[in-house]
C-alpha cells in the first residue's frame, strides 16, 4: 500500500479546461491524419474538419495554462533558460511538464498548418500563402506532415495523464494508466465532435457511420482502460479516495456518456454498412456528442479533484 | 564547492517550544498565516509558502498510568524541507528555478519560478508551498543568505536544546551516530534515524532522530520515499500503446465500410486531397 505524505497543487478549472481541449485538439489532428490515411476520398471533407477543429482547440491550451500560472509574464520560462548565468533553450525530458510545453509549441505549428491547407482547400484562404501551402502538402510530403503532425496530436492528448503520474500525488502516482486513457478519451470526445460535422455536409452520412464506429471502439478501451485504473488503484489502496461522494456522480456520468458509443457500435453491426447508423443518428447526433463531451470533462475532473482532497 | 552543510534535528529533544518557527519567521520575514486551534499545541498546521518550520506534535499520551522509564507521552518534532540528494521537486520543476547549492541544499530561485506548481506534487513530504502574493513556490532556503556569511541557519541558532544541530554534514551524521548509540544503550530501542543513509531519497541534508517509526511523524518509510520519475516509462508506455491500438482501430473503422459502399479509394491516401 502506498503512503502520501503531500500537499496538493491545486491544478484546478484552468487545468481542467487544458485537459480537456488538448485531447480534442490532438484528437482531431490525429483522426484527420488517419481519414486521410484511409484512403477512402469521401472521408476527406471530414478530415479537413479536423484539421479545423484542431487550431481553435489549441488556441485555448496556451491561454489557460498561462492563466493558471503564478506569475503569467513568466510562462516563457518554461522554453529558455532564466538561471542566472545559464543561457539557451531549456528541456528536461524526464520532466512531462517541459516535454509537454515543447510539444505544444511544435504540435501547434502543424495544427496552424494543416489549418490553413484546409481552409484553402476549401477555397477559404485565398492568394499566394494557400496555393503555396496546398502545393507543398500535395502528395506524399503531405501525408508525412500529417503523420508527424498526428503523432504530436496523440503526445498532446496522452501527455496530460504521464504529468499527473509523474509526481507523488495519491492517485495520480498510483496508476501507469492515465496517459493512455486520456488519450483515449480524447479521442472518443474528437470522434463526437467530427461525426457532427459529417453529420452536417451533404452526403457525409457514410463518413459519420465511420467515425461513429471508431467512437464505439474508442469506448470499448476506455472501459479497459478504467478497469485497469481501478485495479492499479486498488492495490495502491487509493481507489476508495476516487468512488467516495460526489466524485461518484462524476464517475456515473463517464459511464452514461459511454452508452451512446457503444450503442452504435453494436447498431452499426445489425444494420450493415453505414447508412442505418446515420439515419439512426440524425435527431440525436447533437445530444450523443454533448453527451459523450460532458463524459469526458467528468473523467478529467475526478482524476484531477479527487487526488487534491 | 563549499562543504555540503547538514541538519540533525534530534527530536528526543525537541520540547515543542517553537523558537525555530519565529527564529524562521524573523529572518525569513515571513508574515505567517493566521494562527489555527488544531490539535493539541498546534496552531501551524503544516509546513507551506508561510511556515518553512513546523513543530509537529503527536499525542501519544497513554491511557493507562506512565511507570518510571515510560515517558513516551507526546511526540515532537521540527519538520523542515529535508533537501533531499535526489530530489523530487528538482526532478520536474520545467524551468530549471530549482537547483543545488554550493552548500549541497535545495534552493528555489524565485525570479525563475513561474508559479506552475509542479513541485508542490511531486514534493513526497509536502514542504512546498504557494504564495499567492508572490506567484511562486516557497521553501526552507536553509539560510541561504546566512550560510553565504558563514552564519548558522535562524532556527538552529534559536534551538534552545539543541534538538537542531547544525554543522559539516559529515559532521552531523557523526553526532546522530553516537546519539543514536547512546539511546539505544539506555534500553531506547524504538529510537532510528531517518535520512542518514541513502535509503531515503539518496539520503537527506536535513535528518532526525526519530522516536517512532517514520509514518508516525507523516513521513515515508523507505519503501514509500520513491520519485516522481518512476512513473515515466510506465505512463509512456501506457499512451504509447493506446496509441497503437487507437491508431489500427481508426483505421479499421474508416476503412471497413469501403466495398459495400462501392467507393473506390483506389487513388491512395492522398487521393481525396484536391480542391
Amino acid at each position: 500500500m502506498a503512503e502520501h505524505f503531500i500537499q496538493p497543487p491545486h491544478w484546478e478549472w484552468y487545468i481542467l479546461v487544458y485537459f480537456f481541449v488538448a485531447g480534442l485538439a490532438g484528437g482531431s489532428y490525429a483522426l484527420g491524419t488517419l481519414l486521410r490515411f484511409s484512403g477512402n476520398p469521401d472521408n476527406e471533407a471530414v478530415a479537413r474538419a479536423a484539421f479545423r477543429i484542431a487550431l481553435p482547440l489549441l488556441i485555448i491550451c496556451p491561454i489557460v495554462l498561462i492563466l493558471d500560472l503564478g506569475q503569467p509574464g513568466r510562462f516563457w520560462h518554461m522554453l529558455i533558460d532564466t538561471t542566472p548565468g545559464q543561457t539557451g533553450l531549456i528541456f528536461h525530458n524526464w520532466s512531462p511538464m517541459s516535454v509537454g510545453t515543447w510539444a505544444l509549441l511544435i504540435f501547434g505549428f502543424f495544427a496552424l498548418v494543416s489549418f490553413l491547407e484546409a481552409r484553402a482547400l476549401d477555397q477559404r484562404v485565398r492568394g499566394a500563402l494557400g496555393g503555396t501551402i496546398v502545393r507543398v502538402l500535395s502528395g506524399g510530403f503531405g501525408l508525412l506532415f500529417n503523420a508527424i503532425g498526428a503523432l504530436f496530436g496523440l503526445f498532446i492528448a496522452s501527455y496530460t495523464g504521464v504529468l499527473l503520474s509523474v509526481s507523488n500525488q495519491p492517485v495520480w502516482s498510483d496508476t501507469w494508466t492515465l496517459g493512455g486513457l486520456f488519450l483515449v478519451s480524447g479521442l472518443s470526445g474528437s470522434a463526437a465532435l467530427l461525426s457532427l460535422s459529417a453529420h452536417a455536409q451533404a452526403g457525409g452520412g457514410n463518413a459519420d457511420a465511420r467515425v461513429r464506429r471508431a467512437d464505439g471502439y474508442f469506448a470499448v478501451m476506455e472501459i479497459v482502460l478504467i478497469v485497469l485504473f481501478f485495479i492499479t488503484l486498488g492495490a495502491a489502496g487509493t481507489l476508495p479516495r476516487v468512488l467516495a461522494m460526489p466524485w461518484l456522480i462524476l464517475w456515473l456520468i463517464v459511464v452514461v456518456s459511454l452508452v451512446p458509443p457503444l450503442m452504435g457500435l453494436a447498431g452499426g453491426r445489425q444494420a450493415g454498412p453505414a447508412g442505418g447508423m446515420a439515419a439512426g443518428a440524425s435527431g440525436s447526433g447533437m445530444a450523443t456528442a454533448a453527451l459523450v463531451l460532458v463524459g469526458i470533462l467528468a473523467l478529467r475532473a475526478v482524476v484531477i479533484f479527487s487526488a487534491q482532497i | 564547492m563549499a562543504e555540503p552543510v547538514g541538519f540533525f534535528t534530534d527530536t528526543s529533544v525537541c520540547i515543542g517550544c517553537k523558537a525555530c518557527e519565529v527564529a524562521c519567521k524573523e529572518w525569513n520575514q515571513l508574515e505567517g498565516n493566521k494562527p489555527q486551534f488544531l490539535d493539541s499545541f498546534d496552531n501551524t498546521g503544516a509546513l507551506d509558502a508561510q511556515n518553512w518550520r513546523h513543530v509537529q506534535f503527536y499525542d501519544r499520551v497513554p491511557d493507562a498510568p506512565a511507570v518510571e522509564g515510560n515517558g513516551h507521552a507526546w511526540l515532537m518534532m521540527s519538520d523542515v524541507c529535508k533537501h533531499c540528494q535526489v530530489a523530487s521537486c528538482m526532478e520536474v520543476c520545467p524551468t530549471g528555478a530549482i537547483v543545488r547549492t554550493e552548500f549541497n541544499t535545495v534552493f528555489i530561485q524565485q525570479d525563475v519560478c513561474n508559479g506552475c506548481r509542479y513541485c508542490i506534487s511531486a514534493c513526497p513530504f509536502g514542504v512546498i508551498g504557494f504564495n499567492a502574493n508572490t506567484g511562486t513556490v516557497h521553501k526552507c532556503t536553509f539560510c541561504y543568505d546566512r550560510l553565504q556569511n558563514n552564519l548558522m541557519p535562524a532556527c538552529a541558532k534559536a534551538c534552545p536544546t539543541q534538538s537542531i544541530q547544525f554543522g559539516p554534514l559529515s559532521e552531523m551524521q557523526k553526532k546522530a551516530d553516537a546519539r543514536l548509540a547512546q539511546l539505544h544503550m539506555q534500553g531506547v530501542t524504538q529510537a532510528s534515524l531517518y535520512g542518514r543513509d541513502d535509503k531515503v531519497y539518496g539520503g537527506l541534508s536535513a535528518f532526525f532522530l526519530l522516536m517512532d517509526k517514520p509514518e508516525a511523524y507523516g513521513l515515508p518509510n523507505a519503501q514509500n520515499a520513491v520519485l516522481p520519475r518512476r512513473n515515466n516509462r510506465g505512463g509512456y508506455l501506457g499512451g504509447f500503446f493506446t496509441a497503437v491500438v487507437g491508431v489500427v482501430a481508426s483505421l479499421v473503422a474508416f476503412r471497413n465500410h469501403r466495398m459495400a459502399e462501392g467507393t473506390s479509394g483506389k487513388g491512395g491516401a492522398a487521393a481525396g486531397r484536391s480542391r
